[in-house]
């Protein structure tokens, strides 16, 4: 019938067949917690014998999946507003948060040596600040030594949560990005080169003189690339790193976030780092198989307990314990039965 | 005596019933292998239209949304509120320009090799070459991919386009095709030339075959009469095997226009018209391999009716290619 119903059904047969060998717990969606994903996995398999087949493809890929009940769960780094929980009976919650930063490839520019503010870089983005000496980047730096080079804009050619996130806060930090492209995963760029994943944007990055891209910060620093600082909200320059990731992530009001529906973009604070993503997860409240889905809830339940320094290792920050409690009491809304 | 006719005809006309039901047999045979055949052949065209009307049933939602408009609008903005704009001029720009330089390119270079290769050639290294292009044409696309993003583009970009946009930089309109506001290793020229290299072995192994279909007799006839190795290469090799010829290079365009992932990898996936040829575009094909698996609703059936639209100019340029062919024919036959 349709296209995704056909590329569904042959997933489908895939996941059944490797489900039938393994029994493992079986997800898909964003690339962008992949890494803390399986580590998680990896430590979980030999603390209780149960595996995670996670298809790294993708949040529009992973809830077209979960939509198609191919998967035991979703996951998404666009939380999903109510109507749509509800269309599919989905419970949602949030796994775990991440930086997104700046990244650029510029002689003698080394990581944190440029700072940048939110509105200079979506003027970047917006192709108003066409050359690396522009007045509104010297006024920042006045220490820097800025070459006269165009900037190259790389970003996202994929449909994209980080995209998502990070042109959400470009929309919170200037009007006329909010006005003339707007938040959202596949956005009309007015400018650059688009590039498939967060590895292709930093593959882009590294080959290409002149360029910036935007990565989640794992890339940045695994893959030894340059990055800049960053105005906050409050005013301050901050730099990239689980610190200012822990205090951005502190001013989130999950309290108050129906379904935990909750961007946390240019967070308040003078220590917060303004660009940052959750991805969450998305399960049926009447799952297919009651087996596999108490499965997925006892390996989630295993990460909030035990994952914590596993994910600060790699830079991503691990949800507060009101937020963990705030998501086992809406877990009794799975049956499980 | 009318018992030994009697016999003998007896025989007669049992071996002529062999005959008939040996006949007949073989008859069966035939018509089941026609069968087989026949039913083969319309499989080929069964499966065309099915591709052909998936793809308008795919395409649909974005046909009765976008019509004409589709092919007229150069605007690509999959999630604006409340309705995306689709608009395919951009990618069908960019297919059309990147097979356009790829053939610029590619046609006089596999010619060329093509003639070194059947008339100048010394023996002993003959082969070898034609080994290497055929090696050539045997390299996934995707190995060209990331030769052109990790070695050709760099080059490209930091010592080549800059000489060339110097060259040009004073020339009107010249100075905006190449134009180098923003160099980098990704742009419609980057991806037309890799084409040009993927699609060359095409031409030139295909131009091989054909001028060694030439008479001998025919060019040393002109040989004898005092030709030079050009006269005989432009006014006896070319001429003979002009539809050859042709044949090898409609297949090669067939293959500039539809490749995707070494194309997807440099091209820089922009959704933007720019009179620069060292700008980022985008072409059919790369753009439905970026942005399929994450599309849903109305902008996958838009990438879908961008798919049928590269089914149709794909048609429409072998259409016309054979149609020159004809005409060609023709005015030779006269």
């Amino acid at each position: 019938m349709k296209f995704s119903t056909l590329i569904a059904a042959g997933f489908a047969m895939v996941a059944s067949i490797s489900a039938a060998v393994a029994e493992d717990i079986s997800g898909a969606g964003a690339t962008f917690p992949f890494p803390i994903y399986s580590k998680w996995a990896d430590a979980y398999k030999k603390a209780s014998g149960v595996g995670l087949n996670y298809q790294s493809i993708g949040s529009g890929a992973g809830r077209k999946q979960i939509q198609a009940k191919t998967v035991t769960f979703g996951a998404t780094d666009i939380p999903q507003k109510e109507a749509y929980l509800d269309q599919y009976g989905f419970v949602q919650f949030p796994m775990v948060m991440g930086g997104i930063v700046p990244i650029v490839n510029l002689e003698g520019v080394s990581g944190s040596d440029l700072t940048l503010s939110g509105e200079t870089l979506a003027n970047i983005y917006l192709g108003k600040i066409k050359k690396w000496d522009d007045a509104a980047i010297a006024a920042l730096n006045p220490k820097a030594k800025l070459p006269s080079l165009p900037i190259i804009v790389i970003r996202r050619s994929d449909g994209s949560g980080t995209t998502f996130n990070f042109t959400t806060y470009l929309s919170a930090v200037s009007g006329e990005f909010k006005s003339k492209v707007g938040a959202g995963e596949a956005v009309e760029w007015p400018v650059g080169i688009g590039a498939a994943g967060n590895a292709g944007v930093s593959a882009n990055v590294m080959q290409t003189k002149g360029s910036i891209g935007y990565v989640e910060y794992a890339y940045a620093t695994q893959n030894g690339l340059a990055w800049t600082d960053m105005v906050n909200s409050a005013g301050k320059r901050v730099k990239p790193s689980l610190a200012s990731f822990k205090a951005a992530a502190s001013k989130g009001d999950w309290a108050n976030a129906k379904r935990f529906n909750l961007i946390l973009a240019n967070s308040p604070g003078e220590a917060s780092w303004p660009m940052m993503a959750t991805t969450f997860i998305l399960m049926y409240a009447e799952p297919v198989s009651a087996p596999a889905s108490n499965a997925a809830l006892k390996y989630f339940d295993w990460a909030y307990t035990n994952g914590g320094k596993m994910a600060e290792d790699l830079d991503y920050v691990p949800m507060p314990d009101s937020v963990v409690a705030q998501v086992r009491s809406a877990w009794k809304g799975i049956a499980s039965k | 005596m009318s018992a030994i006719t009697e016999s003998v005809s007896t025989a007669g006309r049992a071996l002529l019933s062999d005959r008939a039901r040996v006949l007949k047999s073989m008859a069966f045979g035939d018509k089941v292998f026609a069968l087989l055949t026949l039913s083969a052949a319309y499989l080929v065209l069964l499966v065309l239209a099915g591709i052909i009307i998936s793809l308008i049933i795919g395409a649909w939602p974005a046909i009765t949304t976008f019509g004409l408009d589709f092919l007229t609008t150069s605007r690509w903005a999959p999630q604006l509120e409340p309705q995306p704009i689709l608009g395919a001029l951009a990618p069908i720009y960019g297919t059309l320009i990147s097979s356009f330089i790829a053939m610029l390119i590619a046609v006089p270079f596999g010619l060329g090799i093509a003639i070194f290769l059947t008339e100048l050639c010394p023996h002993s290294i003959r082969k070898p070459i034609r080994l290497a292009i055929e090696l050539l044409a045997g390299i996934p696309s995707i190995i060209y991919g990331m030769w052109g993003f990790f070695v050709l583009g760099p080059f490209l970009a930091n010592y080549v386009e800059p000489g060339i946009v110097a060259v040009f930089a004073d020339i009107p309109v010249l100075n905006s095709v190449f134009g180098g506001e923003m160099l980098s290793n990704l742009s419609l020229f980057n991806a037309s030339l890799i084409l040009a290299i993927m699609i060359l072995p095409f031409i030139t192994a295909i131009a091989v075959d054909v001028f060694s279909t030439v008479p001998p007799v025919l060019k040393e006839a002109a040989y004898g009469i005092g030709c030079t190795t050009w006269e005989v290469v432009s006014n006896v090799v070319l001429p003979f095997t002009r539809v050859g010829v042709v044949g090898g290079v409609m297949l090669a365009l067939g293959r500039a226009l539809g490749e995707t992932m070494a194309v997807t990898f440099i091209i820089g996936n922009s959704f933007k018209i720019s009179s620069s040829i060292f700008a980022p575009g985008t072409t059919i094909s790369a753009a439905i391999a970026s942005e399929f698996a994450e599309s849903e609703g109305l902008h996958q059936s838009g990438l879908i009716l961008l798919g049928l639209l590269l089914f149709v100019l794909t048609f429409f340029v072998l259409a016309a290619a054979r149609l020159m062919l004809m005409r060609l024919e023709k005015r030779a036959g006269a």
